[in-house]
């Protein structure tokens, strides 16, 4: 009896043992790529996005609208319609709030001057050095090489540790069943979530693997959002970044973001 | 030993059948939360913490607090606190058992809770606080039971129990410090970001458990056999009392900081907990309630006099206990998050389910502190009766 006891327990402990050696082994490999990109695939080391908002102001608060339109109808994004459980992947933010203690404060309060009810496109920044990509205790958010900050909605546990540690708000939960509030047309292309999970924009990673410009990008016709590669010299971000003054989101927190605003 | 727990008197049944049924009423309103989702909380976009992870983290500090006893008894030998040693190890078995259903009641996804273990990730604070904790709990089980056992036997604790033991010490500080961590180290949030963040736990933590203590020890002296001695309790009331004020030390050198520096990103939080800011302020009167209990409790428990009366003592430690809970388990988180990173106040309102979920982890809490204290308990009456001789196989 007693016999049986302990050699069951040897077993369980060295199935448990055994059940352990593949994560661990896992958390010490280097991560190597799996899969081979697509050859009409946009690559870049150091994605980034550029919104204009000189271009933006012109068209008003309806571009920036079609722009969220576009992105959110691309990847189902729910429209929860109370700022409780509000879903936002692009989004628009007054001057004030996504530039939080940039504004004069006595022009505010006069509603004068250039950013006197202004509003900005505010989305992901895709942190260089991302505090929610730190802080995910199992690897549900991270960073690929070429700098998208990326979700797995699979993996994604809920806690929440990432939306306390965004610094812009770029990260919701999706505090019921989504799929009731999905207003657009469903698209079958991209996977719409389970209650629970975190969401935020991802650059649309998806699109680029086909070859193609995030679908807000895609949707700018006048050149208000731009996307392209940071690390290479010609790209279109770098030359509009190099001759045109630009701000950050809270740069001084040491995140890098890596979308640039033309004022 | 559990069987102890199986009777006792009328009252005892009663007081399980009500954790029961408080119980019950928690677990079938989290089946309505994971069938619904998070949204049945009062937690939003903004505010995206609430009720449970403040508990959770109040809880950290009361677990935590066990090392006080530990520490006095097993590394200063002080023998007052041989009796209640036991009381604070198995307090911090049932706070960290609450701690670890917060954190899970508290998951978008709790059917995924796993993948903190089968993806480790050392980056993340709290996956290291899951670490503690589970080992912590796991040390605390142990070394209680064990010693309870040894008692019970008349003999003295093995050498590995007594090297667990000190391994239990600086882990009870660790537990408390990795969870002010994962507050401490976040760049946009301007009410955690400050280094006085595990300092202020500790203090607040080595307040608070003793005083719980001390409510406990001073209700079983009246309604049961067990005394722990005088001595004891005001061993554990000057811990308290000084923690106390430590923790107040703390909490004004924060204010100092961010009030003389006038970062706007730090001061709006104290502005919407203490005064309101965008037009409202529904967490005011919590506040102040909470700054006059802190302020009562230090006095009541730094006085001599009042320290040492019987009527006294119980008052001072319920206010210390409250101020603490206040401060820890609601205003800290949900401060943090108030107003949120565009500045925007969204406020924060507990929903009925989120409260009764809440109560129902602290009935489950309180039903593995009863079954343990009972134990406990029973153990040593049966030691005092001299029902079982030294040296007794069983």
């Amino acid at each position: 009896m007693d016999d049986n006891r302990r050699r069951f327990l040897k077993i369980a402990g060295l199935s448990i043992l055994g059940m352990g050696i593949k994560p661990a082994a896992d958390a010490l490999a280097s991560a190597e790529p799996k899969m081979i990109p697509s050859p009409e695939a946009l690559v870049g080391k150091r994605w980034a996005m550029v919104v204009n908002m000189k271009k933006l102001r012109e068209g008003g608060t309806e571009v920036m609208d079609r722009l969220s339109l576009a992105c959110h109808s691309t990847h189902n994004v729910p429209d929860m319609g109370n700022p409780k459980s509000d879903v936002k992947w692009l989004w628009q933010e007054p001057y004030e709030h996504a530039f939080p203690g940039t504004e004069s404060e006595i022009l505010h309060k006069h509603h004068e001057g250039w950013a006197s009810g202004l509003k900005v496109l505010v989305l992901c920044n895709h942190c260089d050095n991302p505090p929610c990509v730190r802080v995910c205790p199992t690897k549900a958010t991270w960073k690929r090489p070429d700098g998208i900050v990326m979700m797995d909605y699979h993996r994604c546990i809920g806690c929440r540790y990432c939306m306390a540690a965004c610094p812009y708000g770029a990260r919701s939960l999706n505090w019921q069943d989504p799929r009731p509030f999905i207003k657009t047309e469903l698209n079958r292309e991209y996977p719409t979530r389970t209650r629970g999970v975190v969401e935020k924009c991802t650059f649309c990673f998806e699109r680029l693997a086909k070859g193609l410009k995030p679908a807000c990008v895609d949707a700018a016709k006048n050149k208000e959002l731009v996307f392209g590669d940071m690390e290479d010299p010609k790209s279109e971000v770098r030359e509009l970044l190099k001759t045109n003054f630009f701000i950050r989101r809270k740069p001084e927190l040491g995140t890098s973001p890596q979308v640039y605003y033309i004022l | 030993m559990l069987e102890k727990a199986i009777s006792g008197p009328k009252s005892y049944v009663a007081w399980v059948l009500v954790l029961l049924v408080i119980l019950g009423i928690g677990f079938a309103n989290y089946l309505r939360q994971l069938v619904f989702g998070l949204g049945i909380t009062g937690m939003s976009r903004s505010v995206s913490w609430g009720l449970y992870i403040g508990q959770f983290t109040f809880l950290v500090g009361v677990a935590a607090s066990a090392v006080m006893l530990v520490m006095t008894y097993y590394l200063h030998n002080f023998k007052k606190f041989g009796k209640i040693t036991i009381l604070g190890e198995f307090l911090a078995v049932a706070s960290v058992i609450m701690c670890i259903t917060f954190v899970t009641v508290d998951l978008g996804r709790p059917d995924r809770a796993v993948n903190i273990f089968l993806y480790p990730t050392p980056n993340s604070v709290l996956f290291w606080d899951f670490v503690v904790l589970s080992g912590y709990l796991l040390l605390n089980i142990v070394i209680g039971w064990t010693v309870l056992g040894c008692e019970r036997r008349g003999v003295p604790p093995a050498t590995w129990t007594k090297v667990l033991i000190y391994v239990s010490i600086p882990w009870a500080i660790s537990i408390h410090t990795v969870t002010a961590f994962l507050y401490a180290g976040l760049p946009g949030r301007g009410f955690w970001l400050t280094a006085i963040m595990a300092p202020r736990f500790l203090g607040s933590a080595f307040a608070c458990g003793p005083a719980l203590l001390i409510l406990f020890c001073m209700f079983l002296r009246k309604y049961t056999k067990f005394d722990a001695g005088w001595e004891a309790i005001q061993a554990l009331a000057k811990i308290s009392a000084y923690a106390m004020v430590a923790s107040v030390f703390f909490f004004l050198c924060e204010l100092f900081t961010v009030y003389y520096s006038q970062i706007p990103g730090h001061m709006t939080h104290f502005e919407y907990l203490f005064a309101g800011l965008q037009g409202v302020g529904n967490l005011r009167p919590l506040m102040w309630v909470c700054v006059t209990l802190a302020i009562i409790a230090a006095i009541l428990m730094v006085l001599p006099q009042t320290r040492n009366s019987e009527t006294w003592l119980p008052v001072g430690c319920a206010t210390v206990f409250f101020s603490l809970w206040m401060e820890k388990g609601i205003a800290l988180v949900v401060g943090g998050f108030i107003p949120n990173p565009m500045e925007v106040v969204y406020q924060y309102t507990p929903t009925l389910p989120e409260l009764s979920i809440t109560l129902g982890v602290w009935a489950l809490g309180f039903l593995i502190l009863t079954i343990l204290y009972k134990v406990a308990l029973g153990v040593r009456a049966e030691l005092d009766a001299g029902s079982v001789s030294v040296n007794a196989p069983k």
